[in-house]
């Protein structure tokens, strides 16, 4: 068996994605601070990106990774604005507990 | 010869008064609401005047002696249709009135004497606050009485029923302030709507069987011969539910009574010469339905013998002047259910006829007197007016010589008819005439001791400013007194031959001829009747002399010597005090605790507040879903997600066979 | 190679995600996730995605962590305090992600003619991505950099001092009726 010429199956790649989302989800679930929360988001988003790509790899498409292109740049203003309000909320409340968070009204 | 009759304008006339003075009444001057008020009788009795000339040849040219048939100008029966009203499937009715003979002369009898009455209240009431809502009333109830008598089919007979039903309670209550009158207004009005319901199950039964309501398309599928008892009887007892509402028969008499609290000449109007006849007006307009089922005509015969005897009775022992004439129009009403009964349709119209000629003129001469004595209605303190109210006592004398049945006053000729029509009828028409014979005697009684006590004798109120009536109350009252005298002069014969293409004929009876002994005459079985009944009349008048005039103390010593039936009859039999205690009070109980408490609190208010605790409580437990904690909104998210998606792939081929297979091996090994 | 490179990064990119769930203090959690996404941009390139993997250093790993690490410290952030949670979060939450999981992985492993990644096969250029991204899909493109602004003003206008942090002053009387 010859480690160094095998192929990977691309189902790996997508179980490697899809564990990755769920991980991401499960840490959305998990963690109680705000910004680790927000973080979990950008671990979903990533998982998702892995299967983009392994997709335009399997259909030798270019749309594939310029989506992912794409998701990276609304992530990017996600997290920028995201953060800021993060820090607006910080401003107010004092905490980044999300279980405090948890009145409309400031 | 053959133009439109114009029939639309008999009930329209007397609808524009009604608006006129409904609306506008309070704010005309007196003349003008007045002119108004008696315009539309008057005209409308004109339109009618008009159809019967039309109808007729002029009676100078007909032989006294003749009863064949009156040939006319006009063929009757006419009918207008004014549009189309419910085209239901196969049930097709209209808006049409009819006319022929037996409406004809119902209208003459109802707008005559509507209009005269009309102007006796133009004296009557004229001190009254309420004058034009009065007359308003009046024309109203003019227009769905004409509306009644002249339908074309049961459907519009039954919109001027409830109408006058209508007209009747807004007329009885209208001294609506006093209690005793909104009271009997409400039950003329709900014990009239008993008898409704018997009307309309009738109207039912019509549709379902016959599919039409139209008289004349009635009449012709019933002379197929395969229609005899069974579900005709049923819609003749039925409609004798309703007429006994209507027309004040038992059991549904006792509205009637309690009727006198509105004013006279409404109690002259409609309870004595027009609504109260409508009963028997429509069974003579069905009397094809009736004469198919002997079974419901014999009920109808008992119905009417079995109330002129009770309500004679009772009017022998009543003191307030209208009660006596109430319960004396009870008693002339069964006499005319009790011709239907025998199948005499036309003497009974006839006795409808004269009875409202001369009962009209009763109450109206009563009003009169009542008038006269500033309000006093009590027999017990009139005595002595014949002096003081001289052309009352004159009209009055002829009204009770009328009502006893003496020659040759209009009574004599209608009733002597009647009792003639029931006694040859068989063994139990003999029954029913003996009957008769013996109301006929309380009725001369009463009237004479009516007469007795309200005129003659000493007086024994307060009299002080006994007055006579105007001539707006007189002038009626005396052209009333004329017609009774006279109207009965056509005769039986000529009447019901005239009748007769709208009630059926009469059935000859082969008359015997009795001897008179000493004499060479010979007397028909007719002429022999009708002498036993006057004499029987004389009897009642004799008697009622002896007690009234001769020797006034013995009423006293009589009531006296027979203590319980004098109570029994001054309270009416107490039957007022049994429909309250059988039927009103368990009525009101069960509305006040089962309907009010049960069913109004408990289950509607129940319905509702459950739908109220409902939302509360389920409110309440989604209430906690929202608690703004992100991370639980988060994890019904992925909830949502995983159920979506699991809805999503479920049919997929290789999902389910796996998971099955899962299962199975989990769950079986 | 190809199978050993994937497992050795395809395992640090699975350790540093669950490190980032384990550790409590953010910190800690942000560098964790640096490991993933510089893992991942191995694996883009083990899939032919040159551009993407250098865009994942420079924009995930470079721009948006830091800036997590920047507000983590500028929040002054520290170790997670026990609060009192939430039941839904993990009676209905687990289960929900373990469904969605193993039906994602059964979609998976049941998709016919998946091929396979080697080494042998040809690296997606930059032209390739570029040719398609200024031409066809130059209005994306442009929205984007629009959007990226947004964010910017965005940014700036929540988080700028003096936002959301001043009193509310009482309204002045009205002298004038309006």
């Amino acid at each position: 068996m010859n480690l160094f010429a095998q192929e990977v199956p691309l189902s790996w790649y997508l179980l490697l994605s899809a564990a990755l989302f769920s991980l991401g989800v499960v840490g959305f679930l998990i963690k109680r601070n705000l910004i680790t929360i927000f973080m979990s988001i950008e671990l979903m988003l990533n998982g998702v990106n892995l299967s983009f790509v392994t997709f335009a790899h399997q259909w030798h498409q270019v749309k594939g990774q310029i989506f992912v292109f794409f998701v990276m740049m609304v992530a990017a203003a996600e997290a920028a604005v995201g953060l800021a309000i993060i820090i607006a909320i910080f401003r107010v409340r004092a905490t980044l507990a999300v279980d405090r968070i948890d009145r409309m009204k400031l | 010869m053959n133009s439109s009759l114009h029939l639309w304008l008999i009930p329209l006339l007397p609808f524009a008064g009604f608006l006129v003075n409904g609306i506008l009444g309070r704010r005309l001057p007196k003349w003008m609401v007045t002119t108004v008020a008696l315009l539309a009788p008057l005209a409308a009795f004109g339109v009618v005047l008009q159809t019967t000339f039309r109808s007729f040849t002029p009676m100078e040219l007909r032989s006294w002696n003749d009863p064949g048939p009156i040939p006319a100008l006009l063929s009757l029966p006419r009918i207008e249709t004014f549009g189309n009203w419910i085209n239901a499937g196969a049930l097709h009715i209209d808006f049409s009135f009819v006319l022929d003979q037996l409406s004809l002369v119902m209208l003459l009898v109802v707008t005559g004497v509507g209009f005269l009455i009309h102007v006796y209240s133009v004296g009557y009431m004229s001190d009254d606050e309420g004058y034009a809502r009065y007359f308003s009333y009046l024309n109203l109830f003019l227009f769905f009485m004409t509306v009644l008598v002249l339908a074309g089919n049961a459907l519009v007979m039954f919109v001027g029923w409830e109408g006058v039903g209508l007209a009747s309670y807004l007329l009885i209550g209208f001294y609506f302030q006093k209690k005793s009158a909104a009271d009997a207004g409400k039950k003329a009005f709900i014990v009239n709507r008993i008898g409704d319901f018997g009307f309309l199950i009738a109207l039912f039964l019509l549709i379902a069987n016959f599919g039409t309501l139209t008289f004349t398309e009635i009449a012709s599928k019933l002379a197929y011969p395969g229609w005899q008892g069974g579900v005709v009887t049923v819609i003749a007892l039925c409609l004798l539910l309703g007429a006994a509402g209507k027309s004040a028969q038992l059991p549904l008499y006792i509205w009637l009574p309690d009727a006198m609290e509105g004013p006279t000449p409404v109690s002259a109007l409609i309870h004595a010469a027009t609504m109260v006849t409508a009963g028997i007006y429509m069974v003579a307009r069905l009397h094809p339905l009736f004469d198919r089922s002997p079974f419901a005509l014999s009920v109808v015969g008992l119905v009417g013998a079995a109330t002129a005897l009770f309500a004679a009775t009772i009017g022998l022992v009543q003191n307030d002047i209208k009660r006596v004439l109430a319960y004396s129009t009870i008693s002339q009403l069964g006499y005319m259910f009790m011709a239907c009964g025998v199948a005499a349709y036309s003497a009974g119209i006839f006795h409808l006829v004269t009875h409202a000629l001369f009962k009209a003129l009763l109450f109206l001469a009563a009003g009169s007197v009542i008038h006269g004595l500033g309000g006093e209605q009590d027999l017990r303190k009139m005595g002595g007016l014949w002096r003081k109210l001289p052309i009352t006592f004159a009209v009055t004398t002829v009204g009770v010589l009328a009502i006893a049945g003496f020659f040759p006053f209009a009574g004599f000729f209608s009733k002597d008819a009647i009792l003639y029509a029931a006694f040859t009828q068989g063994p139990g028409g003999k029954l029913l005439w003996a009957v008769g014979l013996f109301t006929a005697l309380l009725t001369s009684f009463y009237m004479f001791r009516l007469w007795y006590l309200a005129f003659l004798g000493k007086p024994r109120g307060e009299q002080q400013h006994v007055h006579e009536s105007p001539w707006s109350m007189l002038a009626p009252l005396v052209i009333l007194a004329l017609l009774s005298i006279s109207g009965g002069w056509i005769g039986i014969e000529r009447f019901s031959a005239f009748l007769a293409p709208s009630v059926g004929a009469r059935v000859p009876v082969p008359s015997s001829l009795f001897p008179v002994p000493f004499t060479h005459f010979h007397l028909s079985l007719e002429e022999l009747l009708s002498i036993v009944a006057v004499l029987v009349a004389l009897e009642g008048w004799a008697i009622a002399d002896k007690y009234y005039r001769r020797k006034p103390a013995s009423p006293a010593q009589l009531a006296a010597a027979l203590p319980g039936g004098y109570k029994l009859l001054a309270g009416k039999y107490f039957v007022d005090e049994f429909y309250g205690a059988v039927v009103v009070k368990p009525l009101i109980g069960f509305s006040k605790y089962i309907l009010g408490w049960v069913v109004d609190v408990g289950i509607l208010g129940g319905a509702v507040w459950l739908l109220g605790a409902v939302a509360t409580f389920a409110g309440a437990i989604l209430q906690r879903w929202q608690s703004g904690n992100l991370r639980s909104y988060a994890a019904w998210l992925a909830a949502g997600a995983a159920a979506l998606l699991l809805f999503v792939l479920a049919p997929w081929n290789a999902v389910w066979p796996l998971a099955i297979n899962f299962i199975w091996k989990v769950a079986g090994h | 190679m190809h199978l050993i490179l994937f497992l050795i990064f395809a395992a640090c990119c699975l350790a540093g995600a669950i490190n980032m769930l384990l550790q409590s203090h953010p910190i800690a959690s942000a560098l964790s996730l640096i490991v993933v996404m510089t893992s991942l941009a191995v694996l883009y390139l083990l899939l032919g995605a040159e551009f993407l993997a250098a865009a994942q250093i420079i924009v995930y790993a470079g721009a948006i962590m830091v800036l997590f690490a920047f507000v983590v410290m500028l929040l002054n952030a520290s170790r997670e305090e026990r609060t009192r949670g939430s039941r839904a979060a993990s009676l209905v939450g687990f289960p929900a992600v373990v469904v969605i999981l193993a039906l994602i992985a059964t979609v998976i492993l049941h998709i016919q003619g998946l091929g396979a990644a080697s080494m042998s096969q040809g690296i997606t250029s930059t032209e390739e991505l570029s040719v398609v991204l200024f031409t066809k899909l130059l209005l994306p493109f442009e929205v984007t950099s629009v959007l990226i602004l947004i964010a910017i003003l965005g940014a700036v206008a929540l988080a700028r001092h003096g936002h959301g942090d001043q009193e509310h002053q009482a309204p002045k009387e009205r002298t004038t009726r309006p």
